[in-house]
């Protein structure tokens, strides 16, 4: 029983990150019906400027909450940035092709970070400063260190957020609006290309939040570390239903306790295998995903 | 207030106006009508600015206002209730209507106009919460009208604003263009019910692929032999 909870934990703690980051994917999807592979280098990113704006507030020497939050805030609104540089400089121009152009374009953008990113960052693995110190709780026999619930409860609260902007805000709406239908959208008066920017921003921002507070746990980085988190988003992101929000939070969520059961068991070699089986069950049995259908809200 | 001047508008290498030239004066109910494919929609979406001629002029106000950007011509007072009606299924139907009044800030005026529209269309009054993707084609329909009128435009462009409505909801239609007319807007209106159409118009159009070949004052255009043998079934 107390295994069982160990991994509920756990699960729930990568769950929320590959959550976070299929966040990105779905909205872009949404509003664009494009598939943003370079949106895993964007959380490496995210990682490295957290690692840099740390280092510079020298917090692995004086740890605090409110160095790690400055960090973390710093580090969305850098990626944010990006994001919207990314939509601007490689999607926008290519937006009237083909999908495919799109999607070639998303592959290169892709490649251009994680190999930019060794020859800026080098390809050696970084440590990540210990902008909290880590500690172990236990409740019973049920081990839980404050990264982890960190990374949880920040989950939540940017998830709510999230939820908040895009349903009661008015560019939360015309973001709806935007991905039901673009042209309908334009004859509202809405700036769709603004739209799309604040999209591009929003996943960005919160990709970043996931790297930082991975890095924060791990605490690992290099520029090919977005390869394989990126991708297994992707899969919660299709699992879920592509562009579907909720969608993206649940399929985040049960990939990441797949996983991490997996990981407990004498298969544990195949950890990362799940993902891709899931992938694929679910091209074959429901293509559009478990909250995809047309009666689900997309954005 | 609008004048076409001799578009040209292409689908990729699709040559679908070819030299359309059209007035709608200020305070005019002006109706376009015409085969299946003829352009009619096409013109209005080069109205927009969702399309743009490839040559010929957009005027309106006495502006050029070829090559703008869609958005921002409502901001100049153009709004359309799209062919297929267009509502957002995945908004409610009041935020159907915020994005309708998207570009507005007084939110007094909003609320009125919002009234005026309910009134005009109760049932979408009592589906006031539900998702606009969950309405019958023809609330469907009202729900577009009542949210092109949201912005206050000065030119409110209509495609098949009657599509599929029962008999009685379109006389709310038509009864609702007279009403628009007498508030001082102006409309530019795409029917297949041609006759209605005309009887609520002051003058009309008449396309046939991708060119205008006849126009004049309603009455004149709905007397026409090849109208009513084309279009009135006669
Ligand atoms: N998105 C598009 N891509 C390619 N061709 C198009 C597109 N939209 C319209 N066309 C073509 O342009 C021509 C004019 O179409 P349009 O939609 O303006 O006709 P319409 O008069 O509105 O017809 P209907 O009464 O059926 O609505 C048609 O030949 C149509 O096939
Ligand atoms: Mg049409």
């Amino acid at each position: 029983m107390e295994l069982f909870f160990q991994q509920v934990i756990n699960g729930l703690s990568l769950g929320a990150i590959y959550a976070l980051i299929a966040l990105g994917y779905t909205m872009v999807y949404g509003v664009l019906r494009l598939i943003n592979f370079a949106h895993g280098d964007v959380y490496m990113l995210g990682a490295f400027a957290g690692y840099f704006i740390a280092n510079a507030m020298n917090l692995d020497a004086n740890p605090s909450i409110l160095g790690a939050i400055v960090v973390t805030m710093g580090s969305m609104a850098i990626c944010a940035a990006i994001g919207v540089i990314i939509e601007r400089l490689a999607y926008r121009p290519v937006r009237q092709h083909s999908r495919l152009t799109s999607l070639i374009t998303a592959i290169g953008v892709s490649l251009l970070l994680e190999y930019g990113g060794q020859v800026v960052f080098t390809a050696n693995p970084r440590f990540f400063p210990q902008m909290i110190r880590s500690e172990t709780y236990a409740i019973g026999k049920v081990q839980i260190t404050n990264q982890s619930l960190l990374i949880i409860v920040v989950s939540i609260i940017l998830m709510f957020g999230l939820e908040f902007i895009v349903h009661r805000t008015k560019i939360g709406k015309a973001m709806r609006a935007t991905s039901h239908n673009l042209s309908v959208a334009k004859l509202m008066g809405i700036n769709t290309n603004f739209v799309i920017a604040f999209t591009f921003a929003l996943g960005s921002a919160l990709a970043a939040a996931a790297g930082v507070m991975v890095a924060l746990a791990i605490p690992k980085i290099d520029p090919l570390m977005g390869l394989m988190t990126g991708l297994k988003a992707f899969v919660a992101a299709v699992l879920g239903g592509i562009g579907s929000i909720p969608g993206a939070m649940l399929g985040g969520m049960i990939i990441g306790l797949m996983e991490t059961w997996i990981g407990a068991t004498s298969y544990s070699t195949y950890r990362d295998a799940v993902a891709f089986g899931v992938l694929i069950l679910v091209l074959l049995i429901r293509p559009s995903g478990i909250m995809g259908s047309t009666a689900a809200e997309k954005v | 207030m609008l004048t076409l001047e001799n578009i040209d508008v292409y689908y990729g290498a699709i040559h679908a106006l070819r030299g359309v030239s059209l007035t709608v004066n200020q305070g005019e109910v002006v109706t376009l009508i015409g085969a299946n494919g003829a352009g009619k929609s096409t013109t209005l979406r080069a109205v927009t600015g969702l399309l743009t001629p490839r040559k010929g002029r957009v005027l309106f106000e006495g502006d050029d206002i070829t090559g703008i950007a869609a958005h921002k011509l409502v901001a100049r007072g153009i709004s359309m209730s799209p062919e297929g009606r267009g509502v957002f299924a995945n908004l409610t139907v009041l935020e159907n209507l915020e994005m309708g009044a998207y570009l507005r800030k007084n939110k007094a005026d909003i609320a009125s106009d919002m009234e005026r529209g309910l009134t005009l269309f109760p049932r979408l009054k009592e589906r006031i919460k539900q998702k606009a993707g969950t309405l019958s084609g023809g609330e469907q329909q009202m729900l577009a009208m009542a949210r092109a009128l949201m912005s206050r435009p000065k030119l409110l462009l209509l495609d098949e604003p009657s599509l599929g409505l029962a008999p009685l909801v379109c006389q709310t239609i038509f009864a609702t263009i007279d009403d628009i007319k007498a508030t001082g807007t102006t409309v530019l209106l795409v029917e297949q019910n041609a006759n209605a159409a005309l009887k609520h118009s002051d003058r009309g159009y008449v396309l046939e692929t991708g060119a205008v070949i006849l126009e004049g004052a309603a009455a004149d255009v709905a007397a026409d032999p090849r109208v009513r043998e084309a279009y009135l079934g006669e």
